[in-house]
């Protein structure tokens, strides 16, 4: 028999469930405690931002939210290991990579208490980010233009998109890393594989037994990480970003990670899942690890956490604060950004518009 | 009997349909053990099993594709769109093969499949989740559009859709799943497709409308009731096929014609209808026709989205206007 070729999937963990360092190479990054508190605290802070979201949603002021929870070493370790002129695409709950990347929790909740506003992130490197893709999938192939633009402008540039297990399914994501493949396209397309897509669980998207292959098939690096485990998404994203950067191509990650909250808050999981999964889920989470690790090191303690988690409500509750003092848009604003400039034809449904809303006051 | 809502009747009709027919089988996202993010699926995996009701991988294409393929062997899939707005991808499929087998191949393969969506707006939903898109496929030649506006015509018209040998599209106006129950008996009883219902009869002003408008649309005819105008309203349920002469008798009637719908004005389905008034009705026409539409802006975020659609007050007074004018 002869073999035509032959491929193989690495597995990455640093931190086993314990926070036990299972390899003593530790990346440099790793190496600097001050950094890998930093990061903890962003993971906290995405944490924090993530119970007032749903909290706010509860309470009738927000609509229908997205959870992160579980999400946040896979989220901070993409955003941390980016650089400030590589572009991020995401889809809707990547709020820990958001975050480090500039945007707002007030911008979070604008764009989920229904204001268009809430894309229009005020800070770089935010600002030229793509904005939140509900359509899944689409968002892969925006980054595969980007990354194009780069390497045809011949900019030291990356462009990473997030997608989900059930969107791992979807042909704009075949696509996307395709054409990363066929171009040497300096692409990361990063696989959050939580386990569930709404319902339908990871069983059900394919019959491969890892979301990582699929980027073999379309010739990029490719490789499985423990998502909970922050210090190796931050290191496969380091290692795929520098690969990109350097001309030597585009990769796919998966993450294998847990959805540990409802899909979104107009969701059930209690439907379709069990208790018994979910509790197993918790023991393999990821703040809990980190902070064992750290811990251990001597570079955290009960104390910092405690206050820190003070700050993280502080800033919350600013950040909800403005939000909520945040006044509801005029009817024209569904007009005024239809066009470049508003087409005559257009301007007269505008003036109906400001008309019918000048009569109900 | 019990009282049922629109969704419920969905539900029931699926069931129904199932039970008394093998070939029938549900695909779709979250169909399955989730009962679709809507319910309308509910219970229906337990009852018909796992192949029958099967939930897909998250692809619109692959739904839409498989969906033309179980047709063409003969079964009779029912597919879902988990909202109008993420149906795009499985335009290419509808276009291209399910509402084109038949011709292409003379009748030898055909294509008796429905696709169904969670349709419009008005829930308070994010993004992509309260788009009104029927005058796209409207526009789409071998292709019936249909959209039920009570439980009552959502069961007997989504029996027809499924028994219809041809592919249907089957918008559900979610804003309306819930709004009320009526007593819709599971007798297995189809309504017909490519007929219009007139909901309520009046001599002065004709308001056509489909899907959740009707319920704006049968408020502003109280309204108008009350300062002695008689509007006739009724609702198009299956927008191709056109059923155009029940909306010519009633203007031919009334001389007073309203389209109300919530898609962008601009060449949506309110066009067709005011065109082929203005050609075959012309001279019973009193008054110039109307229009009450969404504008031709992206349906806006939940904070601005009942702005956009056309409200009781815009319906009356456009149907006033068209008094006015003679
Ligand atoms: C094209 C499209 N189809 C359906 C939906 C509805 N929908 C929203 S999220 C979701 C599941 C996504 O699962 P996954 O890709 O695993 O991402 P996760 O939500 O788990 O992060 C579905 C079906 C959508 N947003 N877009
Ligand atoms: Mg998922």
């Amino acid at each position: 028999m002869s073999i035509a070729a032959k491929f193989e999937i690495e597995y990455l963990q640093y931190l086993d469930a314990e926070g036990k360092q299972v390899r003593d190479d530790l990346p440099a990054f790793a190496q600097d405690l001050d950094h890998m508190v930093e990061l903890y605290k962003l993971m906290m802070s995405t944490r924090v931002f993530d119970a007032k979201s749903v909290a706010l949603q509860r309470t009738g002021k927000l609509g229908t939210y997205a959870s992160c929870l579980g999400h946040e070493a896979a989220h901070v370790g993409i955003g941390s290991a980016m650089r400030p002129e590589d572009v991020l695409a995401p889809s809707y709950r990547e709020y820990g990579a958001q975050l480090y990347r500039g945007v707002q929790p007030r911008e979070v909740y604008m764009y989920w208490g229904g204001d268009e506003r809430g894309n229009d992130y005020r800070k770089e490197p935010a600002r030229h980010d793509f904005a939140w893709s509900v359509p899944i999938a689409t968002q892969c192939l925006h980054a595969a233009g980007s990354a194009l633009a780069f390497k045809i402008r011949g900019e030291k540039r990356v462009a990473v998109c997030t997608i989900g297990d059930g969107g791992s399914s979807k042909g704009d994501f075949y696509g996307a890393i395709n054409i990363a493949g066929a171009q040497n396209l300096p692409l990361v397309a990063v696989i959050v594989n939580n386990q569930w897509a709404i319902s339908v669980p990871r069983k059900i998207q394919s019959g491969a037994p890892t979301l990582a292959q699929k980027g073999i098939a379309a010739g990029l690096f490719s490789i499985q990480v423990d998502g909970n485990d922050i210090i190796a998404v931050r290191k496969a994203m380091e290692d795929a970003l520098e690969r990109a950067r350097s001309g030597q191509g585009g990769s796919v990650l998966e993450l294998v990670t847990y959805r540990l909250g409802d899909h979104t808050t107009a969701d059930d999981a209690r439907r379709y899942r069990g208790e018994q999964e979910v509790k197993d889920a918790w023991a393999r989470e990821p703040m809990k690890r980190l902070k064992h690790w750290l811990v251990a090191k001597g570079a955290w303690d009960e104390q910092k956490e405690e206050a820190w988690k003070a700050e993280c409500d502080d800033w919350m509750d600013d950040e909800v604060n403005a939000y909520l003092e945040t006044k509801t848009q005029p009817v024209t604003a569904m007009f005024d950004y239809t066009f470049a400039e508003l087409p005559a034809d257009l301007a007269r449904q505008r003036d109906l518009a400001l008309s019918l809303e000048h009569k109900a006051h | 009997m019990a009282q049922i809502t629109l969704i419920e009747a969905v539900t029931q009709a699926l069931a129904y349909e199932m039970a008394h027919d093998d070939s029938v089988v549900v695909l779709g996202e979250d169909v399955g053990v989730n009962g679709g993010v809507f319910r309308a699926t509910q219970g229906l995996q337990q009852k018909f099993g796992e192949l029958r009701v099967l939930d897909t991988p998250l692809d619109e294409t692959t739904i839409a594709g498989v969906t033309v393929g179980l047709a063409a062997q003969g079964m009779k899939p029912v597919a879902e769109a988990q909202f109008e707005g993420f149906i795009y991808p499985m335009m290419e499929q509808i276009a291209c093969h399910a509402a084109r087998m038949r011709n292409r191949t003379r009748g030898r393969i055909t294509v008796p499949a429905v696709f169904r969506a969670p349709w419009g707006g008005g829930i308070h939903a994010p993004e992509h989740h309260s788009e009104a898109n029927e005058h796209l496929f409207a526009n789409i030649p071998g292709l019936r559009v249909v959209l039920p506006s009570s439980p009552a015509r959502a069961y007997g018209l989504l029996l027809a859709a499924i028994r219809d040998p041809d592919p249907v599209v089957f918008f559900e106006p979610k804003r309306i799943y819930r709004q009320y129950k009526e007593e819709v008996p599971d007798d297995g009883e189809a309504l017909p497709l490519d007929v219009c219902f007139v909901l309520r009869d009046g001599g002065d002003v004709t308001l056509v409308t489909w899907g959740a408008q009707v319920k704006e649309c049968l408020e502003a005819a109280d309204a108008l009731a009350e300062e002695g105008i008689g509007a006739e309203v009724i609702d198009v349920a299956t927008l191709t096929p056109l059923d155009f002469d029940t909306i010519a008798e009633s203007v031919h009637k009334t001389g007073r014609c309203v389209i109300v719908h919530e898609a962008p004005k601009t060449a949506g389905f309110g066009a067709e209808i005011a065109a082929r008034v203005a050609e075959e009705c012309l001279y019973d026409l009193l008054a110039p026709v109307e229009r009450v539409t969404g504008y031709d802006v992206h349906t806006p975020l939940y904070r601005l989205e009942m702005k956009q659609m056309p409200s009781t007050a815009r319906i009356v007074e456009a149907a006033k206007r068209t008094l006015a004018a003679s």
